[in-house]
Parts: C-alpha cells; sequence; structure tokens
C-alpha cells in the first residue's frame, strides 16, 4: 500500500505543502485532526495535522516545516513519489458548533491547523476573526486562504515586515479589550507561543483551546509516550486531545516531554545531512 | 520407527529432551532468537517420549484443541508433512505457538508423564513441525467454494489472524482491518525479535492472505469507519482489538523522560526496530533499567533493555517469583542473562533531574498478606523499608485495557466496567446483532493461544449466524 503525493510546494522557506492521494481518510477527517505518517520502511512514524482535505477528491494537505531528519528527507520528496504509510484521521475532531464569535490564533506553521478551524467555524455559522504570525513576511503561510476563510484577518509578524510589528497575541489583547464578546479562542503553534499566548488571555471570561503536538508512535492511544498532564491528570494527546483547555495544562511538562529525543534528533540530522553531502540521497 | 515410541518399547526417558539454545552470555548481546529448534534427531527422541494415551489430556489442555498424540504419532513415522497438517487443522499459526504458548500451564501441564517426569516438549515438537514446514515451502491451503458472505475482522492479532483463517476455509470473504502499518497485533508489536522472530509472523500472515484474506493496514475502526459503518457493509464483524491501552500507577514521576510505557517501549524496539541502526526509530538507551511488572510483557521489556546496551536491568514486582504470571522459560532465561529480580518490593515514586530526566525508582518492600480474591495473597508495604534504585530508563509493564476508540459509533455494543466487551463464552457473539469478539478485548490482558482459541469459537459461531441469516 502506497499513498501517492499528488501536489508539493515549498509555499515559505523549509515550509511545505503536500497534497496526498489518501481517499479513506479524505472521507473521515474533520477539523482538528492528524494523520502519521512514514515514508519508508526505514521510517519514523511521524504525527502532522491535517491542514486541508477534500473528500470529494480523496485528497488530505499536510504543511510541515524541515525540522529533524524525516521532514527534510520529506521536503525532498515530490509529485508523483509515494509515502510508505499515511494513516488517520487521528485524534478528537475540534468541537466545533455554533458559538458566536471565536478567535483563532496560528503562529509559524501552527497557521496549517487553523485552517480547516475557520472553515468549518464558519460554517458553523460564528464569526472567525483569524490572526495569524510569523517571524517574517517570507514565512507567513497561507494569507489568501486564511483571507478566504475567515470574517476578520489579521496579520502580525516579529520584525514588523508585515502587519503588526509584534505578537500575535498582542492583536488577540486588543480584540478582548474591545469588549467585542468572544466565546472561544483557540492558539495553535510553537508550544511556548501557546503556553504565553494563553497566559494572557487567561484574565479575561473566554474558553482558551490550544492544540499539542506531544512525541508519539501509533497515535491511537497504545503507547502513552504523548503523555500530557491535563487538569492534574495524565491524558494521551492522541485520542484524549489533541485539543486541550489552555488553562489546565501542563505547559512547563509538555516542552520538557517534547525535548525527550532532542539530542539523538540533532544527531540523526547531522548524518543525514553529510550523507547528502556525500550524495547518498 | 513404531519401536521408538515409549509404549512400545517400555522404557520413557524421564527427562524430556533438551532445546539447543544460544549461550545467554552471548545472546543477551543480541536481538537474534533465543531457542534454536530441535534438529530431527531431537525431534525424533523426544517424540519418543510420547505414549500417546488413549484419552489424551494433553489436547483438553490445548485451547485449540490440537490433536496432539496425532501430530506427535506422525513425527515419530518422521512424516512431518503429515505432522504439520494434523496441528493445522485446529491450529492457524503453530510457528507461533510452539515459541510463545504457556505450554507449561496448558498441554504440557496435563501430560501424564509430567506426574514423575517431565512431560513431553508438546511446544518445541509443534515448532519443530511448524519450522520444517517453513523451510521447505508453506502450501496454500485449500478453501471451500466461495459462500458470497463477507466478513470484517477488526485487529491482525492472534484472535483476529486465526478467525479470519477459519473463516476463510470456509469459503467467506474475509477483509482484516489493521490500525498499525504492519499486521499482527502484539505478535508484531510486542513480542520481541529473539523470542518471535518477525519473519515468522510475516509469514504466518501470508499464509493468511494465500486462503483469501484481505488485509488493509493503517486502517483504524472508529476513526475511518465506524463499527456501526461496519455493520452496514458486512454480513458479520469480528473485534479482536485486543488490549492495548497501558496501564500506568498513578504515582509521582511517572510523565518524567525516560518513564516508557512497555507498549512503547517495546513498538519502538520490535515494530519500530529502534535496535537496528538503519532505522530512523529513537529510543532511550538506558545503563540502568527498572522494569516494573512480573509477566511476559515485563520479561520481555527486562530483556530487551539488556540487549540495547544496559549495564543493569531489574525487574520490580510486587508479588513473588511464584505469583509471577510470566511464562517458566521466559523468567529463567531471563535470570540466566543477568536481569535482577527485585521480588515484594514496589515503586512508590519516580525521581528525576531538574532536566526532567529520570534519575531512580523509590521503592518499598512488601510481604504477603492474606489472600486476595484472586486466591494470591496479597502483598502489604513493609512501612520504613524505602529505599531507591538509581535508573534512567524505566519500563511500566503491569497490565493494559481495551482500547477504547472501537466503540466510537457502536450502538448498542456492550461493555463492562473494565471496558472489556461482554461477548458469549461459547460464542463470541455480543450484544450487538452480527458483531461477534475475542482475545484480549472480552478478556483483558491473556495469552497468545486464548486469543486464539476464542477467534477460532468466534468463527464457528459466524458460520452458523451466517447460515441462518
Amino acid at each position: 500500500m502506497a499513498y501517492r503525493i499528488l501536489e508539493k510546494e515549498e509555499i515559505a522557506p523549509s515550509v511545505h505543502r503536500m497534497i496526498i492521494d489518501a481517499p479513506d481518510v479524505a472521507k473521515a477527517a474533520k477539523a482538528g485532526q492528524f494523520i502519521i505518517l512514514r515514508i519508508d520502511e526505514r521510517g519514523e512514524r511521524v504525527p502532522l495535522t491535517i491542514a486541508d482535505f477534500e473528500r470529494e477528491a480523496g485528497t488530505v494537505t499536510v504543511i510541515y516545516q524541515e525540522m529533524g531528519k524525516t521532514t527534510k528527507q520529506l521536503a525532498k520528496l515530490s509529485a508523483g513519489d509515494s509515502l510508505e504509510d499515511f494513516v488517520g484521521p487521528l485524534g478528537t475532531p475540534a468541537d466545533v458548533r455554533k458559538l458566536g464569535t471565536i478567535i483563532l490564533v496560528g503562529g509559524g506553521v501552527g497557521v496549517a491547523p487553523i485552517y480547516p478551524q475557520a472553515k468549518a467555524y464558519v460554517n458553523a455559522g460564528n464569526k472567525v476573526i483569524s490572526i495569524i504570525g510569523a517571524r517574517n513576511k517570507d514565512l507567513l503561510i497561507l494569507e489568501n486562504e486564511m483571507e478566504k476563510a475567515s470574517s476578520e484577518l489579521y496579520i502580525a509578524t516579529d520584525d514588523g515586515s508585515k502587519g503588526h510589528h509584534g505578537f500575535v497575541t498582542d492583536i488577540m489583547k486588543r480584540i478582548l479589550d474591545s469588549g467585542e464578546k468572544v466565546a472561544r479562542v483557540v492558539i495553535i503553534g510553537p508550544p511556548i507561543m501557546m503556553k504565553v499566548g494563553a497566559g494572557v488571555a487567561f484574565p479575561y471570561d473566554v474558553e482558551i483551546l490550544v492544540s499539542l503536538n506531544s512525541i508519539m508512535v501509533d497515535g491511537t492511544g497504545m503507547c502513552g509516550g504523548c503523555r500530557v498532564t491535563v487538569n492534574g491528570k495524565t491524558k494521551f494527546t492522541c485520542v484524549d486531545g489533541p485539543e486541550f483547555d489552555a488553562r489546565e495544562v501542563d505547559f512547563v511538562q509538555l516542552m520538557n516531554r517534547l525535548a525527550m529525543y532532542r539530542g539523538e534528533e540533532g544527531k540523526a540530522v547531522e548524518k543525514y545531512e553529510e550523507e547528502c553531502r556525500c550524495g547518498l540521497h | 520407527m513404531q519401536e521408538l515410541h515409549g509404549e512400545k518399547t517400555g522404557k520413557v526417558k524421564k527427562e524430556r529432551t533438551p532445546m539447543p539454545e544460544q549461550p545467554a552470555e552471548e545472546r543477551r548481546n543480541n536481538f537474534n532468537e533465543v531457542t534454536l529448534g530441535y534438529t530431527k534427531e531431537d525431534a525424533l527422541v523426544e517424540a519418543s517420549r510420547c505414549l500417546a494415551c488413549k484419552d489424551p489430556k494433553c489436547v483438553e489442555g490445548c485451547p485449540v484443541n490440537v490433536d496432539i498424540p496425532g501430530f506427535i504419532q506422525l513425527v515419530c513415522e518422521e512424516n512431518f508433512e503429515g505432522a504439520i497438517e494434523r496441528i493445522k487443522a485446529t491450529n492457524a499459526l503453530p510457528a507461533i505457538c510452539g515459541r510463545v504458548c504457556p505450554q507449561e500451564a496448558q498441554c504440557e501441564a496435563s501430560c501424564v508423564l509430567g506426574k514423575k517426569g517431565q512431560p513431553v516438549a508438546i511446544g518445541r515438537l509443534e515448532r519443530f513441525c511448524a519450522d520444517y514446514e517453513r523451510e521447505k515451502g508453506v502450501k496454500a491451503p485449500e478453501a471451500m467454494p466461495p459462500t458470497g458472505k463477507k466478513v470484517a475482522v477488526v485487529g491482525s492479532g492472534p484472535a483476529g489472524l486465526t478467525a479470519a483463517a477459519d473463516l476463510a476455509k470456509l469459503g467467506h470473504k474475509v477483509t482484516i482491518f489493521e490500525s498499525l502499518h504492519k499486521a499482527g497485533g502484539v505478535l508484531s508489536y510486542g513480542i520481541p525479535e529473539f523470542r518471535l522472530p518477525k519473519g515468522i509472523v510475516r509469514q504466518e500472515v501470508e499464509y493468511i492472505e494465500k486462503l483469501g484474506v484481505e488485509v488493509k493496514p493503517n486502517y483504524i475502526i472508529g476513526r475511518i469507519k465506524t463499527l456501526d459503518e461496519l455493520c452496514d457493509d458486512f454480513d458479520a464483524v469480528f473485534l479482536g482489538t485486543g488490549a492495548g491501552l497501558p496501564n500506568f500507577m498513578g504515582i509521582e514521576g511517572e510523565n518524567l523522560n525516560g518513564v516508557y510505557s512497555a507498549n512503547e517501549f517495546l513498538t519502538r524496539v520490535n515494530l519500530m526496530k529502534a535496535y537496528d541502526p538503519e532505522y530512523d526509530t529513537m529510543v532511550r538507551r538506558g545503563k540502568h533499567v527498572v522494569v516494573v511488572g512480573g509477566g511476559n510483557v515485563a520479561m520481555d521489556a527486562a530483556r530487551s533493555a539488556l540487549r540495547l546496551g544496559a549495564k543493569d536491568v531489574s525487574i520490580v514486582y510486587r508479588r513473588g517469583e511464584d505469583e509471577m504470571p510470566a511464562r517458566r522459560e521466559e523468567i529463567e532465561h531471563a535470570k540466566e542473562e543477568g536481569i535482577t529480580f527485585r521480588l515484594l518490593t514496589n515503586p512508590v515514586r519516580i525521581l528525576g533531574d531538574e532536566k526532567f530526566n529520570v534519575t531512580g525508582v523509590e521503592c518499598i518492600k512488601m510481604e504477603l498478606g492474606e489472600p486476595d480474591k484472586s486466591g494470591r495473597r496479597s502483598p502489604v508495604p513493609v512501612e520504613g523499608s524505602e529505599f531507591l534504585i538509581p535508573a534512567d530508563v524505566v519500563v511500566i509493564a503491569i497490565g493494559t485495557s481495551p482500547n477504547p476508540i472501537i466503540f466510537k459509533g457502536s450502538e448498542g455494543l456492550e461493555q463492562n466496567k473494565r471496558g472489556t466487551v461482554v461477548a458469549d463464552e461459547e460464542t463470541g457473539a455480543t450484544s450487538k446483532c452480527g458483531v461477534f469478539a475475542g482475545g484480549d478485548v472480552v478478556t483483558g490482558a491473556a495469552t497468545v493461544i486464548s486469543a486464539m482459541g476464542a477467534g477460532k469459537k468466534a468463527a464457528k459461531a459466524i458460520d452458523e449466524y451466517l447460515k441462518e441469516k
């Protein structure tokens, strides 16, 4: 069984979008869910959030940033190539229903999982205010798509090269301060951004959700590698999440657990890049 | 060859024929199979010990009722093809059962020879026959004419594979849905290479595919399709989803880096081959490893950690050695390889450093008190006996529960409090029409062979259900 890559595009430096032929996954996918892929027999199982899906066409879109060996290897694949494994949809879908006004905050590649949520919340009859950000304008992704999917779109860059000069959460705070009644804030991005961002929203009377990106193997509750403490209890990100109430998540533990293989990951990348230089890949 | 038969000569060796093994010193450094298997000569000598009882108790002791004296007689006659055929009449996975069944608690426990000496090494003979056939090339088995009925099997572990094989032989069209990328369930992700080489699992799966069974990997029932939808698409469904959810102790420090569930540790090592540098899988290779638990899974984790390069590995178990649920052979092998057994000991908390890495396990000594509901004397802590075992990897192997994903969209499927499916013991029939279940998803974590037995019974019941439908 192989899963064909139908399209592949570098949408920002080192950030790639891939459209995969996976009809079974596409048919069942919902906003907020993820997939696990494996490039080949010797590869890792890597979880990636679903960035889009087309039920009719039977395709699933994923967006990833080159970080570890597997994502660097993925970056070298092109349309027409195949992945050995592509399993999903995994995780509990986002709890999308009519709530009123929703703020969606996406940072970096965290904008990717925000996109299907924007569409779903709007479809459910909500006003969706999206705030997307990146370090600079070149790294900003899905601006046009988000513009179309959201009721309102705000942009922030760390260096001010586009939109607000500063953090996405500055804009979020401004909206929360404006007195507009907001039912829910969803923040997705690097863990530190979610931690700090959620902290900014804590004082407000608003529900705050974050989507976690724990290390996992199977994605079905079997390994427990993705466990995280939520409200003092151990939860599995893959089945109990990936979305949790930000006020209850132990972010320090989350970040510590994400660092579990940092040394090994660094070595694997070094070895891979060395092999690439030698023309082995 | 008849004269070799014990009954005829009247001289039966009290001791069973020893199993050739890799020496402990050597094998603790590799993942190759520990036991090497009988030679033809070994097999003939061992088979000759069988008394060919008229009322064989061993057959009753086998969950799938293999005709044990029958196949052993064929071994004596050097008709190994006939012997494996006889085994396969009731057991679709003999190469696996010959390796991982707890024979000492089943067929061999009932062997008459066991009363005065050692029972016939039935498991070793079964393995010999299966390996003989594998070397010669497995014949495509014959199936009955197609019935036109479609059966879905959820899970490709021992229960699912057995049910699928039996149903396919009866002419039904079987599709197996497997959530992982490889078929085999616990045979692939759980039991290590050194105890059950994965090439054997692959061949057994191929045998079942030869019967016309389609295996769909990466297909999660409860996510891609619900059980209710499966019931619409198929004439019957067998649930063999196992007990895949790891239990944790709920003690302080359990989420520290370096603390694994046995499921995760073994999946990384076995299914994802973390021991092989050619694979990308990461796993912490601990120098000082503590494994909590006393079952086969704990033995597997401890012996895997040793092979990954640990200096010392301790098994921490709250009861005594006699209460350990692991197979006798696994306990012996673990001891030979140098695993330390810390019995009547229970972890209290797990300690870590400022970088969130595990540094040790604080344990307390236990003593056996009054018998509990299971009839085993329950351990009670000895006050003030706490002590520390330094560790950089800790593996929790205290059991598993059924995975609840299958219950999403399964109207009318009754579960009990422990999360297992309620199913008839004889037929596997559940409260949901057309849905049968067997193996760990019904019993909670148990053995490969009991899951196979349940798969077998359910296949028979499903066939009857389909005839009446």
